[in-house]
Order: C-alpha cells, then sequence, then structure tokens
C-alpha cells in the first residue's frame, strides 16, 4: 500500500558502515599485491636479462658498492623493526613510545634515500647513467643491467617515498588520539606497505650487489 | 493492486536513489558521491560516451576500406584512426563496462549489502577514469601527432613514433589504476558483505564472475602498469630494455604486454557471462543447470587465462618449445568457457522460456560467441595459425568474441536492467527488433573478415588488392546496418527513459535480491539486512506477482 | 516512515565476516620482533659472506634461497600472517602461485631460444 510520507520535508539520508578492521587489511593486502606483481614485471625482465648476459650483469655489478648496499638493507629491517615496535606500543597503549619508534621508521627511511642520493650521484659523476658516456663503451648486458638498476632502485625509492607519507600521515592521527589502543588498523596498514617495500629491497639487495 | 505492481511493504513511497536529499546539492550531491548506484550510473554515462566516439571511429575507418587506396583519408590518418578505436574499446569501454556500471550497481544489492567494502575507494576508481580519459584526448589534442601505433604499442616502432606516444600509455597507465581498485573493492566487498546465510555457493552467478574478474584486475593490471612505464621510460630517458639496439629484447616486451592483456580479455568475457547466468534462469523460469560448474568455471578460466598469453606471438620468433606449450594450454582454455555455454543451453531445455530483448540479446551472444570461441581454436593450433595471424581472420576472431561477445551482453544487460535503475520500461517489441537488426549488421560486417582473413588480407593495411573488394564492401554496408540498429537500440532506450511506463519492483520475475527491492532503489538498499535460505536462482520463492509479467 | 541516519549494516551472525570488525592484539611483545630482527641481521650478513664464495651457477639459489627465509620472517612475524586468518595465507598463496607461473612461462621462451 502507498504511504503518505509523514513530513514533507525528508530527513537527509547517510548510509554508515560499520567498522572493518579485518575488511580494511584485507583490501591493503590485495593493494600489496598489485605492488608485488609491479615490482614483479620488472623481476621477470631482471632475470630475463641476467639469463641473457651473465658475464654483461656481473661486470656491471662491480661497480655497485656492495658495503652501502649491505648498510641500506640493515636500515630498511631496522626500520621495519621500529614499524613493528611502534604498534606493539600503541596496542600497550604507550602513545609517547609508539611515536619515537615511528620517528625512527621515519629517519631510517630518509636515511636510506640519503645514501641512494650518494650512490646514484657517485655513478652520474662517472657517467654511468642511460645515454650516459660510460656506457657507451659498455656491453650490451651492462646496458640493459643498467637500466634495469635505475628503474628498480628508483621505483623502489619511490615507494619508499610513498611509505614515508603513509607513515607521516597516520603518526598524525595517532599523535591526534585518532588511532588508539583499540583502533589500530590503519597503522597496522601502513606497517604492512612498509614491510613490502623491505621485501623488495630484501630481493634487490643481492641480486643487484651480489652478483659474480 | 490496479496498476499491476505489489508494493514492496513499506517501502514503494521511498524516494528513490536519484532524488534523495543528500548532504551535498545538485551537481555536487554526484560528483561527491559514495553511493555504489550513483557512481554505476555515472559510469554508465561516461562509458556510453565513449562506446559511441570509439563505435564512430570503426565507421570511418570502414569507410576508408570502401575501395582500395586512399578512399577518404592518408594512410597515417588511417593508423591513427585504428589505433585509437582499439584504445578507447579496449579501455574505456570493454574492460570497465560491464564491472564499473553493473558490477557496482547489482553486486552489493544481489548479495544483500547496503553499498561495496570500500565507498570512497569506488569514487575514486570513477575520477581516475575520467582522468585516464581526459588524458588521451589531451593526447589526441596535444600537438605532436596522435597514437599510431595499435593498441598493442609494439616497440620498437612505439619508441621510435613521433606521436604522444607517452601521454597515450599514461592515460592507459591510469585507466589501469582505476581498474585495480575496483577489482580490490569487489573481493573485499564478497569475502565482508555477504548478508546472513548467503553462503558462497548461494551467491548468484554475476557474483562469481565479478569475483573471478577481479582476481584477475588485480593480479594482471600492474604487469601492463609497469610496461607502459617502461615505454615512458624508453622515450623520455632511453635507458634501452627493450631498445634492440642497445641490446634489448622487444620480444620481452611483448611478453609482458601480453601477460596482461590476454587475462585482459577474460576481464572482458567473464562479467558479461555472469550476466548471461543471471538472464538465461530469469527467462527460462528455471533455475541455472550446473551452477557449481559454472561457478568453479569462472575461476578456473580467470587461472588459465594467465597461462596462454603467448598464442599472440606464434610468429613472432618465440621458442619452438614455448609455441607448443602455449597452443596446448590455449587449448585447454576453451573447456571451462565450452562447460557454461552447455549449462546455459541445458537450462533453456524444457525451461518456459519468455523470449523478451535480454534474452534475445543473450541468444544472439550464444551464436556469436560461439563462432567467436571456434574461431580462437584455428588461431591457436600452430599450423593454422602461422597462415591466419595478422590477417583480418585474427581481426575477426576477436571482433566477434569481444563486441559479439561482451558488446551483445552490454547491451542486453541495459535492457535487463534498465527497469531496476531507472524505474521505466523500455519498448519491448521495438527491442528485439534492433536485437534482430544488430545481429544482421554485426554479421554481414564481420563474418567477410574471416573469409577475407582465409584468402590473406592482412590486418591494420589501409590499402589491399582488388580481389578483397568485394569483401570489404560487403563489411562496410554491414556496419552501417550494425550502427543504425545500435542507435535505433539506444533510441529506444532513451525514449523509455523519458516516456516509458513505470516498471514494477520485478517486471521479469527474477529471483535474485535486486528484484525485491523498489525500481529504482531507495539510496539505502535493504531497510533491514535480508536474510537468505535458499540458492539464487530459486523460483519457488518469487519476490512480486508472477502476473508481472512483460508483453 | 523513520530513516535512522545511522544504518546497522551488521544484524546477527552475517556470512561474511564474523569476526575481524574490531582489531584486537593478542599479546603484542616487543621482544619477538627484536629476535626476528637479529635473524634477519644474520641472514643479511650470511648473504654478503656466501657471495664471497665462488659457488658458481648456485650462487644465485643460494642468494635467492635466504632472500626468501628472509620475506618468510618478514612476512609471518613483522607483517602478522603466521597469526592471521588462513584467508591471508591463501591469499598470498594465490599471488605467489601467479607470478611463478608468469616467471617459468617466459623462461620457456627464453630458455629455448637464447
Amino acid at each position: 500500500m502507498s504511504k503518505q510520507p509523514e513530513t514533507m520535508t525528508q530527513e537527509i539520508q547517510e548510509v554508515h558502515i560499520h567498522r572493518d578492521d579485518f575488511g580494511s587489511k584485507m583490501g591493503l593486502w590485495l593493494f600489496l599485491f598489485t605492488e608485488i606483481l609491479l615490482f614483479g614485471g620488472l623481476f621477470i625482465l631482471y632475470a630475463s636479462y641476467r639469463f641473457i648476459y651473465p658475464e654483461g650483469f656481473a661486470a656491471a655489478a662491480t661497480h655497485l658498492d656492495v658495503l652501502m648496499g649491505a648498510l641500506n638493507t640493515i636500515i630498511l629491517l631496522t626500520s621495519s623493526l621500529t614499524v613493528v615496535l611502534g604498534i606493539v606500543a600503541l596496542q600497550k597503549n604507550k602513545k609517547k613510545l609508539c611515536l619515537f619508534f615511528l620517528w625512527i621508521t621515519i629517519f631510517c627511511g630518509i636515511l636510506f634515500l640519503v645514501n641512494k642520493y650518494f650512490e646514484w650521484g657517485a655513478k652520474f659523476q662517472h657517467g654511468i647513467y642511460p645515454k650516459g658516456p660510460a656506457l657507451q663503451d659498455m656491453s650490451e648486458g651492462e646496458v640493459m643491467y643498467f637500466g634495469l638498476y635505475y628503474v628498480m632502485t628508483g621505483l623502489h625509492g619511490l615507494h619508499i617515498i610513498v611509505g614515508l607519507a603513509f607513515i607521516g600521515f597516520v603518526m598524525m592521527q595517532i599523535k591526534k588520539d585518532i588511532l588508539t589502543s583499540k583502533n589500530f588498523q590503519k597503522l597496522e596498514n601502513a606497517g604492512l606497505y612498509w614491510h613490502l617495500v623491505d621485501i623488495i629491497w630484501i630481493f634487490l639487495f643481492p641480486l643487484l650487489y651480489l652478483i659474480h | 493492486m490496479a496498476n499491476g505492481t505489489i508494493a514492496v511493504p513499506g517501502r514503494t513511497a521511498e524516494i528513490d536513489f536519484y532524488n534523495v536529499r543528500t548532504k551535498h546539492k545538485g551537481i555536487a550531491s554526484w560528483l561527491l558521491t559514495t553511493d555504489h548506484k550513483r557512481i554505476g550510473i555515472m559510469y554508465l554515462g561516461v562509458v556510453l560516451f565513449f562506446f559511441l566516439v570509439a563505435m564512430t571511429l570503426g565507421v570511418f575507418m570502414r569507410l576508408e576500406m570502401l575501395t582500395p587506396g586512399e578512399t577518404i583519408m592518408k594512410a597515417q590518418t588511417y593508423n591513427s584512426l585504428f589505433t585509437l578505436h582499439g584504445v578507447i574499446m579496449v579501455f574505456l569501454f570493454i574492460i570497465p563496462s560491464v564491472p564499473a556500471i553493473f558490477g557496482n550497481f547489482f553486486l552489493p544489492i544481489q548479495i544483500g549489502a547496503q553499498d561495496v567494502q570500500f565507498p570512497k575507494l569506488n569514487l575514486m576508481s570513477w575520477y581516475l577514469y575520467i582522468i585516464g580519459a581526459l588524458l588521451a584526448l589531451f593526447s589526441i589534442l596535444k600537438p605532436g601527432g596522435v597514437m599510431d601505433t595499435g593498441w598493442t604499442f609494439y616497440v620498437p616502432y612505439s619508441i621510435r613514433s613521433t606521436a604522444n606516444i607517452s601521454l597515450s600509455v599514461f592515460a592507459a597507465f591510469v585507466l589501469g589504476f582505476s581498474t585495480i581498485l575496483t577489482g580490490i573493492n569487489f573481493i573485499a566487498t564478497i569475502h565482508r558483505l555477504r548478508c546472513p546465510g548467503m553462503t558462497w555457493f548461494r551467491m548468484p552467478l554475476f557474483c562469481w564472475a565479478m569475483y573471478a574478474t577481479s582476481w584477475i584486475q588485480v593480479l594482471a593490471t600492474p604487469v601492463i602498469g609497469i610496461t607502459l612505464v617502461l615505454i615512458i621510460l624508453e622515450r623520455t630517458l632511453g635507458i634501452g630494455i627493450f631498445d634492440p639496439t642497445l641490446g634489448g629484447d622487444p620480444l620481452l616486451y611483448q611478453h609482458m604486454f601480453w601477460i596482461y592483456s590476454h587475462p585482459a580479455v577474460y576481464i572482458m568475457i567473464l562479467p558479461a557471462m555472469g550476466v548471461v547466468s543471471e538472464i538465461i534462469p530469469t527467462f527460462a523460469k528455471k533455475p541455472i543447470f550446473g551452477y557449481t560448474p559454472i561457478a568453479i568455471s569462472s575461476l578456473a578460466i580467470a587461472l588459465v587465462g594467465y597461462l596462454v598469453w603467448g598464442h599472440h606471438m606464434f610468429s613472432s620468433g618465440i621458442s619452438d618449445t614455448s609455441r607448443v606449450i602455449f597452443s596446448l594450454l590455449t587449448f585447454m582454455v576453451a573447456l571451462p568457457s565450452g562447460i557454461k555455454v552447455f549449462n546455459w543451453v541445458a537450462t533453456l531445455y524444457k525451461g518456459s522460456i519468455v523470449v523478451t530483448a535480454p534474452l534475445l540479446f543473450t541468444l544472439i551472444f550464444i551464436f556469436i560467441f560461439s563462432i567467436g570461441g571456434l574461431t580462437g581454436l584455428t588461431l591457436g593450433a600452430l599450423n593454422t595459425d602461422l597462415h591466419l595471424t595478422d590477417t583480418y581472420f585474427v581481426v575477426g576472431h576477436f571482433h566477434y568474441v569481444m563486441f559479439g561477445g561482451m558488446g551483445i551482453i552490454f547491451f542486453a544487460a541495459l535492457h535487463y536492467w534498465f527497469p531496476k535503475m531507472f524505474g521505466k520500461m523500455y519498448n519491448e517489441k521495438v527491442a528485439k527488433i534492433t536485437a534482430y537488426w544488430i545481429a544482421i549488421g554485426f554479421n554481414t560486417l564481420y563474418f567477410p573478415f574471416f573469409i577475407m582473413g582465409y584468402m590473406g588480407m592482412p590486418r591494420r593495411y589501409y590499402d589491399y588488392l582488388p580481389e578483397f573488394e568485394i569483401y570489404h564492401r560487403i563489411s562496410t554496408v554491414g556496419s552501417w546496418i550494425l550502427v543504425s540498429g545500435i542507435l535505433v537500440m539506444f533510441y529506444n532506450l532513451y525514449k523509455g527513459l523519458r516516456n516509458g511506463k513505470k516498471a514494477p519492483d520485478n517486471p521479469w520475475g527474477g529471483t535474485t535480491l535486486e528484484w525485491t527491492i523498489p525500481s529504482p532503489p531507495p539510496m539505502e538498499n535493504f531497510k533491514v539486512i535480508p536474510t537468505v535460505t535458499t540458492g539464487p536462482y530459486d523460483h519457488t520463492v518469487i519476490h512480486g506477482q508472477e502476473e508481472n509479467k512483460m508483453q | 516512515m523513520n530513516h535512522d541516519q545511522h544504518l546497522e549494516q551488521h544484524p546477527a551472525h552475517p556470512e561474511g565476516h564474523d569476526e575481524g570488525h574490531i582489531a584486537v592484539a593478542h599479546h603484542p611483545s616487543y621482544g619477538v620482533n627484536i629476535l626476528v630482527w637479529i635473524g634477519l641481521l644474520s641472514l643479511t650478513s650470511i648473504t654478503v659472506a656466501v657471495a664471497g664464495i665462488n659457488l658458481g651457477s648456485l650462487a644465485l639459489t643460494a642468494a635467492l634461497i635466504i632472500a626468501l627465509i628472509k620475506s618468510m620472517f618478514v612476512v609471518n612475524f613483522f607483517m602478522h600472517v603466521k597469526f592471521d586468518n588462513k584467508i591471508i595465507k591463501l591469499f598470498i598463496g594465490i599471488c605467489m602461485v601467479v607470478f611463478i607461473i608468469v616467471l617459468v612461462l617466459t623462461f620457456f621462451d627464453l630458455t629455448f631460444r637464447y
């Protein structure tokens, strides 16, 4: 039966979906899969060209500083630790401690980028960059290596920046008590993103630096 | 009730989602909406626009091909035309349309949810579509030249072409991001928001199709994402990864491109198959035959779809071993599709069939898609493929499966869900006529492609030998029949929108949840979240009167 | 007709999501994570050390295996997957299977062409 609305004006409809932390986590993981396949494409190309040009790759890798690479690996692993410690702290309702750990994470991320800046800088100085003078004298394998080197570390560096922004945003929400010991999924999500960036580097390090 | 409708208790007088008062006013209430129904309608508007643009490009292509040599345009223009036609059709129409329009509108309703899992992300997907579309438009208007590489952007030409390639592939990249977010949204929605009683195996098959599609969107799209980025980096920085003069392997580009683009065709067809699995039980008044095999076959197609991309590269120079493997895998992917076709036909058998426009389009689809699928097998066999690859046979094949497959079902879905989305009925008689008209136009346009291809007419060629002229002429006339049919079809729907009879809640006697809510739905889909106790195609539990039949 | 401003999305016993709406921390601990970190640092040193040894064609495999082990630690402990709902593990599996398949099939071309 048709009913006349009781009043001529109508209340504004808003649909509030209840909070779903696991759904939020699931969404973030699905997004991480897209990142894995994005880098995955580059890893496939790396595998292919390393297969085609084994000597070229080995020769090119000698231009990389293993110590720098190892240092950066340790920096990122530590930053992953501090993110998790930050989450634990927040879960234990230790807001200040949480922010302290997250600041260390940010610091580590910036340190990583600074190292990267110097690494790249040193190569640019030696003319080792796409279409650069040093590459004109290199073998095809070495040229392929450096093409991949810059794209992979560049894309990775971009993701470090995004990860830092994500963590920074979440830190703001923690400071404002939007995220608390009872509502921390967003922090976990930022952590998940950061860990993925760490894992990608875990593979990049041996593949780019440790070829013999 | 007097006008033949049943009032869903207490809800018929509720304001629909178009007219409801919202936080924002006017156009802002649409551009800032997070409601899945409004987003679906917004997608409908833009997708239709681009379909018509790409269709017009096709018309001009066929006009050029009416005679050998230059007819109405230069060769370079023709190259840009077929590139644009492909890019717009693939990235702005076929891939987004069914998921973004009908998936957005109906997936939540069919599982008894109020919206998708991430409504704000949903709006962002729409904006990414718009941005991608604008970038593509910009790449056409900006001086430098319209993309001319073919929609496949093969290297080395895509690196060397002086046209606005970087901008074009960046547009495709952004559009890919839009699809990815939709995929993430739908997977999470199906996992988290099914209503009580809606177990996985009580979900409508359209939802299964959307689920399988979403996984492909999430896992395959990033691969073309990175590939397109590499094209841009090649063009701007000369990194060399695909450049043969620097040591790069152009075949690796093809691998990376098709690793996405083959699964992409399953992104295109799986949702359409999901729609077919909805339409057939409704108009056969029978539960679908083989619900579980159809559900599982959607997942199987999604998985096996990743294994066959090499069949686009049989004559490119890949190893013989890989060609044999890809050919074998290609034959395997036909199996789950075959299962679906068999089950659909079996559903019709001994059904109480009502031939409406949606069903008619669907039956036409089954016929056309089967031809498309069978010609796919011809192309999947190595020996025949070497003769047919890069000829019009391939063009015929993919138009039969993509247009005759997904496109026709897009029309079917438009008609099927028209009453629910707009609350009006279209003219059924005219709609049926347009279905036949389109079927005739379609086959007249595309069937000669198979013949020409077999005779050796190369694809993407602007000029041809005299022996092909008769087929090109028939084809072009077919394009006029097809396009006029499509325009009349849209006009009929438009008339329905403006002056059509008010639609009841369940004009077709459908059994899935969208037919239990008003046409068009209110902003809040369900006053009370339903609890489901039966499968989705149980005709003993029809909502609304059985007398609600279309004449 | 009354419209509630806030809609109830979840009545009793909804089907797809019986748990997890509010994330609950299960015995959060600093210590375990620090131990994992130490393990990761050790594995990093091992990676560098092993790279110095001339293993020939096995060098790549060794490096990848160690990287895989490190990743498993990060995924299971830092990313908490070990303690998560099974579905996350299934999802990760699907993602890795697809990636591996694509890698393997590409190599069917490369190994027989070069």
